[in-house]
């Protein structure tokens, strides 16, 4: 399956209409409100179904790990090539993206097992342009110098990591009910622990604080927090809780992650991918 | 279903780390088959225990959950303002401010699920678990290396409890709050892994998430709540026996 026919997809057209459908196994879950069908077939060789909601074109389980693979592809093929590009010092950062790309390498494999195993054919891996059209040499490459090369490294994970929690958090809700749920938020939470790390390494809090993209990030990276600044959390405006003193915006925006739509994800992926 | 209750125990050690993590390194994949029950359409019900009539149950689905991370929440939120309160010392500044970070953080999402819960039974607080009442026996909050090792282990139990309680959910409303929570307590359990072990692979370490698939842990309920109980930290009896 072609890469740029995956992302009109997801917001244009119904995905994988050829498929034969596998409704019966998800037929109880009607709606969003009604309760869940608690599915516990492992990951590998669960079922998909067609459309879970076959209304909502684009917010069916299948889309939304295709997008969590197409990021993983991104993520991956970005550690890899950092790895190799000389640019990162050893010590912690080495030791750091080592660590990162071995996760990002797994959830790549395992998606792609999972999709497969459920008689899905995965995404082809886009080709990818981390310098964003020439915005950015990470690799050093372009003769950026290994200074600024290493600045953009580190940016650019953040970036991603940050962008991938808040991306498998935009697809929880189209998992719901699904044996796909647990893993997506077992892989969730790993990217924010690499995003943690990957913000300490670059001197910031492991948090976001308001929509701030944090000290260094381009402007380009603004997309990947806006929206964060919520306080408003299940009709709740959370800078009122507690019975002392309010709790500041930087405490009441730090304490929750925001999710991110699926076609936000796939604007701020393709500007990194070439096709 | 019947579930051990979690109540006070003499502390044994002052901190548990190893059974926590021993705990944390078998994250189950949907491995089992698990419906939950009800009759109840709206899924908040909430059935008494008749062994146990005058001890709280968390409940069934997704007042359940919800019972059930305001209980580990109610447990960090109680753990870093006893740290802040009295910070150990020779702290860096760093740490400071992690911890402060993590108080404040912490309170916020306590008060939160009382709030959220209290809307969800229309504010039958029958259905609310109570303020929870905590004894950290020996714990020496003076001591560095037992504070940030508890606040690990609070940590990665807290995201492998909303990991293993995500497919518990119905609402996709709660689902996402649910979420929003989880990622941000894996950021803390990321920062404290690293201020052990500076300069280390452990803030997503092998210990915790699976080399094959790169998967944080997730655990059932009662399998959080059963480790939780052996700390001793939780002095409020309460039961989870309708959660699996």
């Amino acid at each position: 399956m072609d890469i740029i026919k995956f992302l009109d997809g997801f917001t244009n057209e119904s995905l994988l209409h050829a498929k034969p459908s596998r409704r019966d196994m998800f037929g109880t879950l009607g709606s969003l409100g009604k309760k869940a069908v608690l599915s516990a077939i492992p990951f590998g060789l669960a079922t998909m179904p067609n459309k879970t909601y076959a209304q909502d074109v684009g917010n069916d389980p299948v889309s939304a790990l295709q997008l969590a693979l197409t990021l993983e592809y991104l993520e991956d093929e970005f550690y890899d090539l950092a790895l190799q590009s000389g640019v990162l010092p050893s010590g912690r950062p080495e030791t750091v993206y080592m660590q990162i790309s071995k996760h990002e390498q797994a959830h790549v494999d395992f998606l792609i097992t999972g999709l497969e195993g459920a008689g899905v054919t995965p995404v082809e891996k886009p080709t990818f342009d981390f310098t964003a059209g020439g915005a950015f040499d990470p690799f050093n490459e372009n003769g950026v110098g290994q200074e600024t090369a290493y600045a953009q490294l580190l940016a650019l994970a953040q970036a991603f990591e940050d962008t991938g929690v808040r991306a498998y958090k935009g697809q929880a809700g189209n998992l719901l009910g699904s044996a796909f749920l647990t893993p997506a938020l077992q892989i969730h939470a790993v990217e924010a622990m690499h995003a943690s790390e990957i913000r300490r390494l670059r001197g910031l809090k492991g948090w976001i604080t308001n929509n701030e993209r944090g000290a260094g990030m381009p402007e380009a990276t603004q997309a990947v927090y806006n929206g964060e600044e919520n306080v408003t959390q299940g009709g709740v405006d959370v800078t009122t809780l507690g019975n002392t003193a309010p709790f500041s915006m930087e405490a009441s925006t730090e304490a929750y992650d925001e999710a991110l739509s699926g076609d936000d994800a796939v604007a701020i992926a393709s500007l990194f991918i070439v096709s | 279903m019947k579930k051990s209750i979690v109540k006070v125990k003499p502390v044994k050690k002052a901190t548990n780390r190893r059974q926590f993590l021993k705990l944390g390194g078998m994250g189950v994949v949907g491995a089992s088959l698990l419906v939950a029950c009800s009759n109840d359409d709206n899924g908040m019900g909430m059935m008494p225990d008749p062994d146990n009539p005058d001890i709280f149950d968390l409940g069934e689905g997704d007042l359940g959950v919800l019972n059930y991370a305001y209980a580990l929440e109610q447990l960090e939120a109680d753990f870093y303002t006893k740290v802040v309160n009295s910070f150990y010392g020779n702290i860096s500044d760093e740490e400071m401010q992690v911890l402060t970070d993590l108080y404040y953080h912490e309170v916020n999402h306590r008060d939160f699920f009382k709030a959220a819960i209290t809307a969800a039974v229309d504010g039958n607080t029958d259905l609310v678990l109570p303020t929870l009442e905590f004894d950290y026996g020996n714990l020496d909050f003076g001591n560095r290396e037992q504070v940030l090792t508890t606040a690990s282990v609070l940590e990665d139990t807290g995201v492998a409890a909303y990991n293993g309680a995500g497919r518990l959910i119905s609402n996709p409303g709660y689902l996402l709050l649910a979420g929003k929570i989880v990622s941000v307590e894996a950021r803390h359990a990321s920062a404290i892994r690293t201020l052990l072990n500076p300069g280390s692979a452990d803030f997503a370490g092998d210990d915790y998430v699976t080399t094959d698939t790169g998967l944080a842990a997730a655990l059932d309920p009662s399998v959080v709540l059963s480790a939780v109980g052996d700390t001793g930290f939780i002095t409020t009896p309460f039961t989870a026996n309708n959660l699996p």
